[in-house]
């Protein structure tokens, strides 16, 4: 045995295998971080059971407690700072629980640490319920009663299901009301502005044109008509929207009437079973994906986000295919093969290297300020000094990371072109085809799927680029889409959400981290979901692509 | 054989059709050859545009200032009585000549015009004696009578805009009263004066002869506490020097004193108290043979900038010293001037001023970048009178003869100097030269303080921690993936790890900032544990293995120790960190952060450059990984063959032959990895406290070039010097990353050559 050994240690065994371990560590730190990402992104939908117990505090008052385990972790006695008279001398770590109390407009804080050695029994009591609102976080405690206009809608019966019932009128009369505030007053705005600039474009032309004045006056007339009366569409909503209350029981017994409309939902995790459980994921998840964020972006969904990323790589595709094709073939069928050449390669390869943050600065610098400022000027005087194209924006966001990823495709494409066989240009060029025939007609189909790599890792390396989108663009809540109904539909100087701004705002510029860290953690991994996929198809693509070509040149 | 007629297969090759298809697809390829030729430099300009762009933007910062001389008249209001002061109005259309008779001219910039005219004394019977203006910004001028009185008044401007054309008119205030204000009660001559005045207060320090030194405060008080009624209180305090006083000055917020006397000596009074006033320090401010010439606050009232019969200009500042005590210290000096200097004037908002000597000449300083940024030759005698305009534009000089010169200045970024980026520098109120980058601060008379030396520190601290975790990591793995490992494994291994790669640098960022931050403070000896036992336990386990019996170990293909690592690893580290907290009980009180601060005085942030090391090197050790994989995968396999059949181990092949031939590919990866460490930007914004220390300490967090750039840029004014400042810094990331980059290619070129020819 020991002479394995010593043949192990001279054929150099401790250094293969220090070596297999950093393969080894890699890996585990790949597949530990995703790992981490899947688990805290995909618990956040759950359900999880609220529990209820009794909690001494360091000066041995006892309260009532009703919230969530959203953490738990053993630390030294050390760490807590003073000494506190539950914990015992002689116990040196001690157990201390997150859990989160909700109820932040009543308790100031929704997340607390608290001692394990100060928690009583726990208990899961299947009446307690999780309201989820529109402000102000979640609430837990007991349902009491349920109002409309002061008046009981319960008499002696179980009050939940009259709650459930009246959540579902209001929040009917809700989605109307959002739709008559944001669509249709919105649109409304949208073309009093409209005209608002077009006056003041006659008046800067010097142009007196009595018929065109009137026809504004007109229109302007015909909406104001119509904004009034969806104003006083809104009162009536909001009257009718107002008129439900329900009465809750806290956890310290306090009652407070609160009124039904600020209700996303509510729901009993303790009694719920686990088909319910499923359904309510599955809706969490949806909402998570087709929502609106609420509360400053650590609630709800990221819809806007998603749409906003999408939106952005999309035009970005459509700016840099073409154009790095473009430079690729110049590059490789046309321009003379050289030291020139040769160092325009070296050159493009660099670019990929030089940090995002310096495309964003140029983005800003030369895109946003001066580009936008000299189209705002020729075309858009108008709205001066508010800036129209001279601000951040979502032309300037794709542009800029076009400018970041064109040499992604460049390189890609080239790679494609020099795979074509020569074979198959000269046989073209020998049936008589013209360069550009032989290029259009052969050469560039050949080439499709290594454009489509190129162009694939462009948009996951646009997915996740975060640094220069701050600069030329991206906000933390966008007011609306880039894309709706209003004339022109495609508005590119609109600011725009990203999903990957919206880990960094709300991760690292939310007031309360704490609340917002599942939420994040969700969007973490759909953005490693999205950037993970791109990535697979463009290595698989690359790797068939390579296996066609070895057969080409073998045949 | 039959001859066929080709026409009936082609069509006729010289019919009218056939040719104009010719000529049209002769125009296509043509065409294509263009669009292409001009798509694609276009678009290979476009990129090099970046850089050009950036040295577009950067280099007005390094332009010297001009000043240029627009127009020259007779002094506005005649030469009959000298002058004692001039003033700029911000658009640069209105000038303010003080003369000795009392008169406030205001006259047309354009030609000398005379404007409107104002009585400064008004009707007060006495003649001017002494006269001195306050800080620029808010135009007081103090006038000393031969009666013992002094008049306050302050020079403004109305913009008003009828019809759409701008308009300004000049006004006179007196924010202190139409009326003189007694200082000395004998009625003596005031011969020195300074004074400043705000809403609430005024203060007036005045020198009579017979060596008496005043100090009246007026302050506007309300009678009751609840009530509307306002009084003024009068204190009236003596103040005593060895020898007669040349020059006074009342800082802004009129809490300090400084008085110069006839033997070069500067003093500073803590005036806060305005009934008692402290001499704090006293400082010779010049040598003996010297003579103090000029004296003025530089804007923001905290240094003094001293002027003295060698032309030299001293920047004064109290410096609280290891007592506590402010003390008197002089950071810089200019000695561009040779001739005693004559005036000194500061610029309203910028730690800039002018300085003009007995030989004519005008000199353009700043204090902060300890530069000389212009000097001219303004008038062939000695120039008594300055004045510069409120945006530091525009300069008057009055030159002998009754002649007025009025110079346009252009000096956009005077505080940029090689020395102000790079170097230490001693910026007002601080104990010693420093790097410091603090480019923002609330209040208008702040320093700005653009060093870039702690933010490229910060980006190389990253790149230095990131490197030593990802190099031998990656490394390592290339070795073990290209030589050692089984196909098929290799296989899983590149795209995963290619895979890593692609992860946006934000999620590792947040990661690194909210989960393991936190983690790495609650599980210090954990993480230290874990960073020594890995190599351990790897070396264990392969003796162990080693140790097996032959028949056991083959059951396993050679090439899959990685696989067998795995779980090893993994276990190790959870016991690594679960054994944590009870070492940290055992060894370190309970709490490791607080006890290496307690121990070693090393402070503890949550989040520092260990946490960033590790994200960073998470992000660089695919890049690395992957072209050193190529590079040693590449190496021509009759190499290895060879060196096989000639006895050598694999492991002795692995190091003498295939890392050597692959070693300029190996460094080239690291250079590459290396240009992504000092790039990457949102890992060091999300994962750093983003303050700019310069330590090397690991468990201190540091603020990197590109992390500065994109938490300032958006707030940055355009064209301003801090907008031009993050365009340097970009720059320099631009270079210091093409430079990596650009070296890593050329050595990667030379290498595919090098293994073609093998």
């Amino acid at each position: 045995m020991t002479r394995n050994l010593k043949e192990w240690i001279d054929a150099g065994g401790p250094y293969i295998w220090l070596n297999a371990g950093a393969v080894s560590v890699s890996v585990i730190m790949v597949a530990g971080l995703l790992l981490l990402i899947a688990v805290h992104g995909l618990g956040h939908f759950w359900p999880g059971p609220i529990a209820g117990f009794s909690y001494t505090d360091e000066n041995g008052a006892v309260e009532h407690v009703l919230g969530e385990f959203a953490d738990r972790e053993i630390v030294p006695r050390a760490r807590l700072g003073q000494a506190d008279p539950r914990i015992r001398a002689e116990q040196e770590l001690v157990e201390r629980r997150l859990i989160k109390t909700g109820n932040r407009d009543f308790l100031g804080i929704d997340f607390r640490w608290v001692l394990g050695a100060g928690m009583g029994n726990v208990t899961f009591p299947t009446d307690v319920m999780a309201v989820e609102r529109r402000e102000w976080g979640n609430l837990y405690g007991y349902l009491v009663a349920v109002k409309r206009a002061g008046k009981s809608l319960v008499n002696d019966t179980d009050p939940w299901p009259v709650l459930r019932r009246q959540i579902e009128e209001t929040g009917a009369v809700f989605d109307t009301i959002r739709h008559v505030e944001r669509d249709l007053i919105g649109a409304a705005n949208y073309r009093m502005e409209r005209l608002r600039l077009e006056e003041r474009g006659l008046e800067l032309n010097h142009v007196d044109d009595a018929q065109k004045r009137a026809r504004i006056h007109g229109e302007r007339t015909g909406l104001k008509v119509e904004y009034e009366r969806h104003t006083g569409r809104l009162v009536e909503l909001y009257a009718r929207l107002n008129e439900a209350t329900y009465v809750i029981r806290l956890a310290d017994g306090s009652e407070h009437e609160l009124p039904i409309a600020k209700i996303v939902r509510a729901y009993r995790p303790n009694e719920m079973p686990l088909p319910g459980k499923l359904g309510f994921y599955a809706l969490k998840l949806w909402e998570f994906m087709a929502d609106e964020p609420r509360e400053a972006n650590t609630e709800g969904g990221i819809f806007p986000a998603i749409f906003g990323t999408v939106l952005m790589v999309m035009i970005m595709a459509v700016l840099v295919t073409p154009f790095g094709v473009m430079a690729a073939v110049y590059l490789r069928e046309y321009a003379k093969q050289g030291t020139l050449t040769r160092l325009i390669r070296i050159a493009v390869n660099n670019l990929a290297g030089v940090p995002s943050v310096v495309y964003g600065m140029f983005g800003l610098g030369f895109f946003v300020y001066f580009l936008g400022g000299s189209i705002d000027a020729a075309f858009f005087a108008e709205s001066l000094p508010a800036p129209t194209f001279g601000t951040p924006g979502l032309l300037w966001a794709s542009l800029t990371l076009a400018l970041l990823t064109v040499p992604v495709v460049i390189v890609s494409t080239e790679e494609g072109l020099t795979r074509v066989p020569r074979a198959i240009r000269e046989g073209s060029l020998a049936l008589g085809a013209t360069k550009a025939e032989t290029l259009w007609r052969t050469v560039l189909p050949m080439t499709a799927s290594a454009m489509m790599t190129g162009l694939i890792l462009a948009v996951a390396r646009a997915a996740g680029e975060v640094a220069p989108l701050m600069l030329v663009g991206v906000v933390k809540l966008a007011p609306s889409l880039a894309l709706d109904g209003n004339a022109p539909f495609l508005h590119l100087d609109r600011k725009f959400m990203h999903l990957g701004f919206h880990i960094y705002d709300v991760g690292f510029q939310s007031p309360n981290v704490e609340a917002a860290r599942p939420l994040v953690y969700a969007s973490a991994l759909l953005l490693v979901f999205i950037v993970v996929v791109l990535n697979l198809t463009a290595i698989r693509i690359r790797n068939r692509l390579r296996q066609k070509y070895r057969a080409a040149e073998q045949n | 054989m039959v001859a066929v007629d080709p026409s009936v297969v082609l069509p006729d090759f010289r019919s009218p059709a056939s040719a104009r298809y010719r000529r049209w697809r002769g125009i296509k390829d043509r065409l294509t050859a263009w669009v292409m030729a001009i798509g694609g430099i276009g678009i290979i300009l476009s990129i090099v545009l970046i850089a050009f762009y950036l040295v577009y933007v950067v280099t007005p910062l390094f332009r010297p200032a001009r000043m240029t001389e627009r127009i020259e008249f007779t002094l506005p209001g005649g030469t009959g009585a000298a002058t004692l002061h001039y003033a700029l109005e911000e658009q640069r259309e209105i000038g303010l000549r003080v003369t000795a008779a009392g008169e406030a001219l205001f006259f047309a910039l354009r030609d000398g015009a005379v404007l409107a005219r104002k009585s400064l004394t008004g009707s007060a019977p006495a003649a001017i004696t002494a006269f001195s203006a306050g800080d620029p910004a808010r135009g007081l001028l103090a006038a000393g009578m031969s009666n013992g009185s002094a008049i306050l008044a302050r020079h403004a401007y109305d913009v008003t805009w009828p019809n759409d054309v701008r308009v300004i008119s000049p006004r006179l205030d007196y924010p202190a009263g139409k009326n003189p204000i007694s200082v000395d009660a004998g009625g003596r001559p005031l011969r020195v004066i300074s004074a400043e005045s705000d809403d609430r207060q005024t203060t007036i320090a005045a020198a009579t002869d017979e060596e008496r030194l005043w100090l009246v405060s007026l302050v506007r008080k309300r009678k009751s506490p609840a009530g509307k009624e306002m009084e003024t209180v009068r204190t009236r305090s003596k103040l005593s020097v060895e020898y007669p006083v040349t020059y006074l000055a009342v800082d802004v917020d009129q809490r300090e004193l400084y008085v110069a006397d006839t033997r070069g000596n500067l003093y500073y009074f803590d005036i806060t108290d305005k009934s008692e006033p402290r001499l704090v320090d006293r400082v010779a401010a010049v040598p003996d043979s010297e003579r103090i010439t000029a004296l003025a606050f530089l804007s923001g009232g905290i240094s003094m900038l001293v002027g003295d019969s060698r032309g030299r200009i001293t920047q004064w500042f109290p410096v609280r010293d290891a007592e506590n005590e402010y003390r008197l210290r002089s950071a810089r000096f200019f000695s561009s001037q040779t001739r005693p200097i004559s005036a000194l004037v500061p610029e309203y908002f910028r730690k800039g001023f002018v300085a003009s000597d007995a030989s004519g000449r005008v000199g353009l300083y700043h204090t902060t970048a300890e530069r000389t940024v212009a000097l001219v030759q303004a008038a062939d005698g000695v120039v008594e009178r300055m004045a510069i305009a409120p945006r530091a534009d525009a300069l008057l000089a009055e030159r002998p003869g009754g002649r007025l010169s009025v110079w346009a200045v252009q000096n956009p970024h005077p505080e940029i100097s090689w020395r102000s980026l790079w170097g230490k520098v001693w910026y007002e109120s601080r104990e010693q030269p420093e790097y410091i980058w603090q480019s923002s601060s609330a209040s208008s008379d702040f320093e700005p303080k653009f060093s870039l030396t702690p933010l490229a520190f910060g980006t190389l601290k990253a790149a230095l921690y990131a490197s030593l975790f990802a190099v031998p990591l990656a490394i390592m793995g290339a070795i073990y993936t290209a030589y050692f490992m089984q196909p098929w494994m290799r296989d899983l291994v590149k795209p995963t790890i290619e895979i890593m790669a692609a992860l946006p640098s934000v999620i590792l960022g947040f990661l690194a900032g909210l989960w393991f931050a936190p983690f790495v403070e609650n599980h210090l000896p954990g993480v230290f544990l874990a960073l020594v036992s890995i190599p351990v336990s790897i070396l264990a386990f392969g003796s162990l293995w080693a140790m097996l019996p032959q028949r056991l170990r083959q059951r396993v293909p050679e090439g899959s120790e990685a696989l067998l690592l795995l779980p090893v690893l993994a276990v190790c580290f959870a016991i690594a960190v679960s054994l944590s907290q009870t070492v940290e009980v055992m060894f370190f009180g309970g709490n490791m952060p607080l006890w290496l601060t307690r121990e070693f005085g090393i402070t503890y942030d949550q989040r520092n450059s260990l946490v960033v090391g590790l994200a960073i090197g998470f992000a660089v050790i695919p890049t690395i990984f992957s072209i050193s994989e190529d590079a040693i995968f590449g190496v021509p396999k009759h190499l290895t063959t060879g060196s096989l059949a000639l006895g050598a181990t694999l492991w002795q092949t692995m190091v003498r032959v295939v890392l050597l031939t692959a070693s300029p590919g190996i460094f080239s990866a690291v250079m590459i990895g290396l240009g992504r460490a000092v790039g990457e930007t949102m890992i060091v914004v999300m994962a750093t406290g983003n303050t700019a220390v310069m330590e090397l300490n690991i468990f201190q967090g540091f603020r990197a070039l590109s992390a500065n750039i994109a938490v300032e840029m958006p707030e940055s004014e355009v064209g301003s010097t801090h907008y031009r400042i993050l365009f340097l810094a970009g720059l320099v990331l631009f270079l210091a990353t093409f430079l990596f980059n650009t070296v890593a290619e050329v050595v990667r070129q030379r290498l595919r050559a090098k293994y073609s020819n093998l």
